[in-house]
C-alpha cells in the first residue's frame, strides 16, 4: 500500500487533531454553558482544568484505573466550583476577580500535589477505531476516537434538550435571565448558582482529566495553556447554546492542531506562531461578536461578563 | 453610581465640617480590612501548611530571614519588587476605571524584546541615548498593547479581562517566534536569545547597592501615578467614570479617552518593566522574560486595594515571600509552587474581604448615632 499522501496529510492531521484536541474545549465549554446560563460567570475553570488534571492522573496512578481518574478529576472540579459559587453568594464580591484568584489557587494546588506525579506513567483513557475501513494510517490515527469525546457529544445534545424542555433548564434560565423574576417564583437564585457552578467545575474537571490521561497524556507543569479561559471565550461565541459549543470547539481544536500537523510535515519556520493560532482565532471571534452598544442575543440577562 | 454618590457625600460632609474621627473612621476601614484580610490568608495558609505535617512557624521564619532579615536579603526582595511595582500599576491603572485587565504579562515579555531588539540596533551608542530610546521603545510596545485591550473594550465593546489574557498568550508565542528566528544570536545555543547586550547599554546598580535602578524608577512611577489619579482632573473624571459609566458620559467626560489613556499608561509601565527585566538583569531578550510578575502584579494591585502608593508595600511583602522561596524549598522540603498557594489563598481572601466594608459599626460614622 502506498502510504505517501502528500498534502493531504495536513487536513487529515488537522481533522485528527481537531477531535483530539477539542474534547478539554468541549468540557470546559460545556460546563461553563451551565454556570453563565445561571447568570453567574466561572473564569477560574483554567485553574479547574489544571487541578483536574493532576488530580485525575495521580489517582490514576495510583489505583491503575483511568475512570477513577476522570471521577475524581469531577469531584475536584466540583468543590472548586461550589468554593466559587458561594464566595460569589455574598454581597459585593467581584465574581470576574474571584475567578482570577480561583485561577491561581487552583494552579498553585495542582503544582503543589502534582510534584510526585511528573514522573510515573498512569494508564491512558480507551479510544475506539473508526478509521479501520480505510487502510490509511494517517486517517487511522486521526479516527482513533476517545470514549470521552463521544460522553462530551452526547452530553451537548442532553444539555441542549434539558435547557429547552426541561424544568431544571427552565429554572436555569429563569436565575439567568433575572434575579427579582426568580424570587419571584418562590427559587433562591444563589443556591442554584452555586449548584450550576459545581456542576460546571465537575466538567471542567473531567475536561483536565483528559489532557493527562489522553492528550497530551501525561502531568506536567504547562499542560495547559489557556484552554479553560478559552473554552469561556469560546461559550459566548457559541450563544450559550451547548450544542453550538460542539461545533466551536471542534473549531478550536483544529486552530489548536494547526501547529503539530504543520510540523509533522516539516514546516518549522513559524513554528510558534503557528501554536498563537487557538488565541489569535478566540480574539478575533471575541472582536467580530461582541459590540459596544447592544446586548448579544442569547446572553443571559444577569450575567456580570456581558453588562 | 454608588461610588459617585459616595464622593458626593464626602464632599459635602468636608464641607459640613465632619469630626476628625470620623473621617479617621473612614480611612482606617480602607487600611485595617485588607491588613486584616491579608492575616487571615497567610493564617490559612498556615493551616495548609499544617495539614501537610509543616510548621507554620519555620516557613514564616524563613520568609522572614531569607526576605527581610538583613541588608542582603532586602536587596535581594527589593530586586524583585521592581518588576512586580510595574506589574501591579499595569493592573491598578485599568482597574480605577472598572476595568480588570490581566495581561500585564504580555506587555512585560514585548517591552523585553523591544529593548533587546533595540540595542542590538544601537550597539555602538552611548548609555546616554541608547538607553532612554530602549526604555521609550518598550513603554511604547507595552502601551499600544495593553492599549489595544483599552480599545478593543471601549470601541467592540470585547471583554477587557479575557482579551487581555489571550493578547498575553499571543505576546509569549511572539516572544518565541522573535528569539528563536529572526532575532536569534546564533551564539546562544540553550537558551534562544536576542545578542548580548553591550556594557554601555546595561543598566547597573545604585552605587553602594546590589540593586538595579528599576526599583527606584518604579516607585517614582507609583507616586506619579497616585498624583495623576487622587491629584488632577483626570484622575478625578477616571474615578467617576470607574463608579459609574453612564454618569460620566452623561456629565460630557472624555470616557473613550480615559479608556485609552489609562490601559496605554498601565501597558507603558508594564513595558517598562520588561526594559529593566532585559537591560538590567538578563543582558538579552529571551524566555526568562515570561517569569510570571504579570501575574504577581495581579494579586499585589487587588490587595493594594488599586492605590499606586498601597503598590509599594505590599510588592515588597510578595517579592519577600519569592525571595525566600529558594530557601524554603531547601530547608522544609517543600515544593517551589508553595508560594502560588500561598499567593492564591491570600488573594481569594482579599476578595472576601470586599463583603465585609460597610458591617462594621466602628467604621462606619453614618451607624454612630443609632
Amino acid at each position: 500500500m502506498d502510504n505517501d499522501i502528500g498534502l493531504w496529510a495536513i487536513p487529515i492531521a488537522i481533522l485528527g487533531g481537531a477531535i483530539r484536541v477539542s474534547t478539554p474545549f468541549l468540557f470546559v465549554s460545556l460546563g461553563e454553558v451551565l454556570t453563565e446560563r445561571s447568570g453567574r460567570i466561572n473564569l477560574g475553570l483554567e485553574g479547574t482544568l489544571v487541578f483536574g488534571a493532576m488530580s485525575g492522573y495521580a489517582v490514576a496512578c495510583l489505583t491503575g484505573s483511568a475512570w477513577a481518574g476522570v471521577a475524581v478529576a469531577a469531584l475536584a472540579g466540583a468543590v472548586f466550583g461550589l468554593v466559587h459559587g458561594l464566595i460569589c453568594s455574598l454581597p459585593k464580591v467581584n465574581d470576574i476577580a474571584i475567578g482570577i484568584a480561583m485561577m491561581l489557587l487552583g494552579m498553585g494546588l495542582a503544582f503543589y500535589f502534582g510534584k510526585p506525579f511528573i514522573q510515573p506513567v498512569a494508564p491512558d483513557l480507551p479510544s475506539i477505531p473508526f478509521g479501520g475501513w480505510s487502510g490509511l494510517p494517517q486517517l487511522e490515527a486521526a479516527l482513533n476516537v476517545n470514549v470521552l469525546f463521544l460522553i462530551g457529544a452526547a452530553l451537548s445534545v442532553f444539555f441542549w434538550w434539558m435547557l429547552r424542555s426541561t424544568r431544571i433548564g427552565l429554572i436555569l434560565r429563569v436565575v439567568g435571565d433575572s434575579t427579582d423574576a426568580a424570587r419571584a417564583m418562590g427559587l433562591r437564585p444563589a443556591i442554584i448558582r452555586t449548584l450550576a457552578t459545581g456542576a460546571g467545575g465537575a466538567m471542567a474537571g473531567v475536561g483536565g482529566a483528559y489532557l493527562s490521561l489522553y492528550y497530551p497524556g501525561s502531568w506536567n507543569e504547562g499542560i495547559s495553556s489557556g484552554q479553560g479561559l478559552m473554552a469561556v471565550a469560546l461559550v459566548i461565541f457559541a450563544r450559550w447554546n451547548p450544542i453550538a459549543c460542539f461545533f466551536a470547539a471542534l473549531l478550536f481544536g483544529g486552530a489548536g492542531a494547526l501547529g503539530p500537523a504543520l510540523q509533522s510535515v516539516g514546516v518549522s519556520s513559524g513554528y510558534y506562531l503557528f501554536y498563537a493560532a487557538p488565541y489569535v482565532l478566540t480574539l478575533g471571534v471575541m472582536i467580530a461578536i461582541s459590540s459596544p452598544s447592544r446586548a448579544m442575543t442569547g446572553a443571559p440577562g444577569e450575567l456580570s461578563l456581558t453588562k | 453610581m454608588a461610588d459617585v454618590t459616595a464622593m458626593v457625600q464626602a464632599g459635602a460632609r468636608a464641607g459640613a465640617g465632619e469630626g476628625w474621627r470620623a473621617a479617621l473612621a473612614r480611612k482606617s476601614e480602607a487600611v485595617v480590612l485588607p491588613v486584616g484580610a491579608l492575616l487571615a490568608g497567610l493564617a490559612i495558609f498556615g493551616f495548609f501548611l499544617m495539614t501537610q505535617g509543616k510548621s507554620p512557624a519555620e516557613f514564616y521564619g524563613l520568609v522572614y530571614k531569607a526576605g527581610f532579615g538583613s541588608w542582603f536579603s532586602w536587596q535581594n526582595t527589593l530586586s524583585r519588587a521592581a518588576p512586580l511595582l510595574f506589574a501591579a500599576l499595569c493592573v491598578a491603572l485599568p482597574a480605577r476605571l472598572g476595568l480588570v485587565v490581566i495581561g500585564g504579562e504580555g506587555a512585560i515579555v514585548l517591552g523585553g524584546v523591544a529593548a533587546g531588539a533595540l540595542g542590538v540596533v544601537l550597539s555602538g551608542a552611548s548609555s546616554w541615548v541608547g538607553l532612554p530610546l530602549m526604555a521609550l521603545a518598550a513603554a511604547l510596545v507595552g502601551g499600544l498593547w495593553i492599549g489595544t485591550v483599552g480599545a478593543l473594550r471601549h470601541y467592540r465593546g470585547v471583554n477587557e479581562t479575557i482579551a487581555s489574557l489571550l493578547m498575553s498568550y499571543i505576546a509569549i508565542a511572539l516572544m518565541n517566534h522573535i528569539v528563536e528566528g529572526p532575532l536569534r544570536d546564533p551564539a546562544s545555543l540553550n537558551k534562544p536569545s536576542t545578542a548580548p547586550l553591550p556594557d554601555a547599554l546595561r543598566v547597573g546598580n545604585i552605587p553602594g547597592a546590589e540593586l538595579h535602578w528599576g526599583l527606584p524608577v518604579g516607585i517614582l512611577c507609583c507616586i506619579l501615578s497616585w498624583a495623576l489619579i487622587d491629584r488632577t482632573t483626570w484622575g478625578f473624571a477616571a474615578r467617576i467614570a470607574g463608579g459609574n459609566v453612564r454618569a460620566a458620559q452623561v456629565q460630557g467626560l472624555p470616557v473613550g479617552r480615559l479608556i485609552l489613556g489609562f490601559t496605554a499608561l498601565g501597558g507603558a509601565f508594564a513595558g517598562l518593566a520588561g526594559f529593566f527585566e532585559t537591560s538590567a538583569v538578563l543582558g538579552s531578550a529571551n524566555a526568562s522574560l515570561a517569569a510570571g510578575y504579570g501575574f504577581t502584579g495581579i494579586l499585589i494591585a487587588f490587595l493594594a486595594r488599586h492605590n499606586p502608593l498601597a503598590i509599594i508595600p505590599v510588592a515588597c511583602l510578595l517579592a519577600g515571600f519569592e525571595a525566600s522561596s529558594g530557601l524554603i524549598q531547601r530547608r522544609m522540603d517543600l515544593p517551589d509552587a508553595t508560594v502560588l498557594v500561598l499567593q492564591g489563598f491570600v488573594f481569594v481572601a482579599i476578595l472576601l474581604s470586599d463583603a465585609l466594608y460597610g458591617r462594621f459599626k466602628i467604621f462606619t460614622p453614618e451607624r454612630w448615632r443609632t
